[in-house]
């Protein structure tokens, strides 16, 4: 194959090409470990459900009854029991999944999409910037995540959005730090020196060289992040940081349900239950993506 | 080795600076008046001046920077606004119950992941292997304020083992023989996350060092096992230093959930109280305090490295 022609025909094609080739190969590691399969499937569920909340729900979420508070598991008409209010617990831990998966997923994502920006530059450009940068990064090292999270979303008040910035804020220094670590590894490597000395310039070599080979580690590192998000957002919520009552959120569900543990222990530690499965079927998720993506196993 | 001692101290230090302007800041970025928590909605423009003036609210935001960083430096975190107490003195009672809780919860939980994560990396593969890396697993994965309220249940609600509220008599947690059941359940809460990292790594360094050049010429000379760990845990000590020691800074700054649970009088109930009240000089100061220790718990940490690990010590 001569340069001419991978150059002269159309640059995209040799990387789009290969990187088709390694993700079927992922999928194809992935369907094969039923562990991961299980996890995403059950992630599906919850989501599903909690998509179309108002089609399976049995009962209205805000809807309660003051002579059928606390019944237990199983009482006639509520499946999983009424909790303090005497709203149906079914019907709430479904609606619920929307806030906590919510809370859970987009500040990752948003954490990635920053991160990502921050660390190649910071990675690719080097030199002072990245100094300057890294450095930066390195004061929010100095605050363990919990108490992080705590502080921002208390000095701005309790509500949806104060928790998605704080959680946001929380994981970004995480993501940019690997996001740096790994684009400086490959700017390093002697295919960007070739980019360059064929006149690509900076923003170029980054979209087509650097980006498709750092993606991939950012990715892995960040799905590991959403089983933590979870229990964080969660736990906002309840230290009563997070969404405000009544709407339906499994932390606050079991921050309202604490009084209830003496009467029925059982439908009080049903919404930790749904934070549990959740955050293990995602971390369980992103251990099974970590290993399929991991081509040299 | 005392150059590396040194650089490591100098750079602690701005660190520590820019800790305590962004503990400054934060409270400052807060919507709403410092004031609400005290003064009346409807009080006299005359009297919220006279009280901004006295908290030293009226002067620009750097010359108060400068004189909170000040007079903190002495150790004088100001008064509390809603109860008008020294800060100080609040902080430094609640550091020394959470400190106590979050000791306890790091030995249990360090232990007990270096234990589990070494013999899964010694069985590495096998189903005890499989065990350890499921419960190391679920130990990362659970949310640990659903996890005291499930074992306040099971111990306290059901069994009537152990008191589920409190650190004990006079509100403060001492070791003896009246106040240790009362840490029981929030320290083996607490110890949940960190048993869950340190099995992760104990197990993944263990199986690094096992698959090694040099453990297999230690087997050709024909070392027993026992002889053979003794290098395992050598090489494996600095990593897994450096994870545990962090995770007690962790466990002190993530102790507010675990505190709420269990209505635990340490740093974190302080915190609640400081959010919920807007006590702003409260917030701050615990928030200083707590960050304080981590960025010295780091410190040392790295400082003990080249002591436990000679190859660091010749660079």
């Amino acid at each position: 194959m001569s340069l001419a022609l991978d150059a002269g025909s159309t640059p995209a094609t040799l990387p789009a090409q290969r990187s088709r080739g390694y993700w079927s190969r992922v999928l194809r590691r992935l369907s094969r470990d039923p562990v991961t399969l299980a996890c995403a499937a059950i992630l599906l569920l919850i989501l599903l459900a909690a998509v179309f909340a108002p089609l399976i729900a049995p009962a209205d979420p805000f809807k309660g009854s003051m002579i059928k508070r606390l019944q237990p598991i199983g009482a006639e008409g509520f499946l999983l029991g009424t909790d303090e209010l005497g709203r149906d617990m079914l019907t709430r831990l479904i609606y619920g999944g929307r806030q906590s998966l919510l809370m859970g997923v987009l500040p990752v994502v948003l954490a990635f999409g920053i991160g990502t920006t921050i660390g190649v530059i910071a990675g690719y450009v080097g030199g002072r910037v990245n100094m300057v940068i890294m450095r930066t990064l390195d004061v929010f090292y100095a605050f363990p995540s919990v108490l992080l999270a705590v502080a921002i979303s208390g000095a701005l008040g309790a509500g949806l959005n104060n928790c998605l910035l704080a959680l946001t804020l929380v994981f970004v220094p995480q993501v940019t730090r690997v996001a740096e670590s790994v684009t400086t590894q490959v700017r390093q490597l002697d295919y960007i020196e070739a980019a360059r000395m064929s006149g690509a310039g900076p923003w170029m070599i980054v979209r087509e060289q650097v980006l498709g080979n750092v993606l991939g580690p950012i990715f892995v590192y960040s799905t590991g992040l959403i089983s933590v998000c979870m229990i964080l957002a969660s736990g906002l919520s309840f230290l009563g940081l997070g969404v405000k009552p009544p709407e339906p959120e499994w932390g606050l569900m079991l921050n309202t349900l604490r009084p209830a543990i003496f009467q029925n222990p059982l439908v009080a530690a049903l919404p930790g239950a749904m934070i549990f499965i959740t955050s293990i079927c995602f971390n369980l998720l992103a251990d099974g993506i970590r290993s399929a993506m991991d081509i040299r196993s | 080795m005392f150059a590396y001692i040194i650089k490591r101290l100098l750079y602690a230090v701005p660190i520590a600076l820019a800790v305590t302007l962004v503990a400054f800041l934060l409270v400052h970025i807060a919507p709403g008046d410092a004031l609400n928590a005290i003064a009346p909605a409807d009080a006299p423009a005359e009297t919220i001046a006279a009280l901004k003036a006295a908290y030293g609210l009226d002067r620009p935001l750097p010359v108060q920077y400068g004189l909170w960083l000040g007079r903190a430096l002495q150790g004088d975190l100001g008064a509390s606004i809603a109860s008008g107490r020294s800060v100080t003195s609040e902080v430094m009672a609640a550091v020394g119950n959470t400190l106590s809780l979050a000791g306890v919860a790091a030995v249990i939980g360090v232990l007990a992941g270096c234990v589990l994560g070494g013999i899964a990396g010694y069985r590495h593969g096998g189903w005890v292997d499989r065990i350890a890396t499921f419960i190391s697993v679920i130990g990362v994965s659970v949310p640990h304020y659903w996890l005291g309220l499930v074992l306040t249940i099971v111990f306290s609600i059901t069994l009537g083992w152990l008191p589920a509220m409190g650190a004990g008599p006079e509100g403060g947690w001492f070791l003896d023989g009246a106040h240790l059941p009362y840490i029981v359940l929030p320290a083996l809460t607490m110890a949940v996350v960190p048993m869950g990292i340190l099995t992760r790594t104990v197990r993944a360094v263990v199986v690094d060092i096992l698959a090694q050049d040099f453990v297999q010429a230690l087997r050709a000379k024909g070392l027993g096992n026992r002889r053979i760990f003794r290098h395992v845990a050598k090489n494996a000590a600095p990593t897994v230093l450096a994870v545990a020691g962090l995770q007690l800074g962790y466990l002190m700054g993530g102790s507010i959930l675990i505190e709420t649970v269990f209505a635990w009088p340490g740093t974190g109930f302080l915190l609640n109280t400081a959010i919920f009240q807007r006590d702003l000089p409260l917030l701050q100061g615990t928030l200083l305090v707590l960050c304080l220790f981590f960025v010295l718990l780091n410190l040392l940490v790295d400082i003990a490295q080249p002591f436990i690990d000679p190859r660091m010590r010749r660079t």
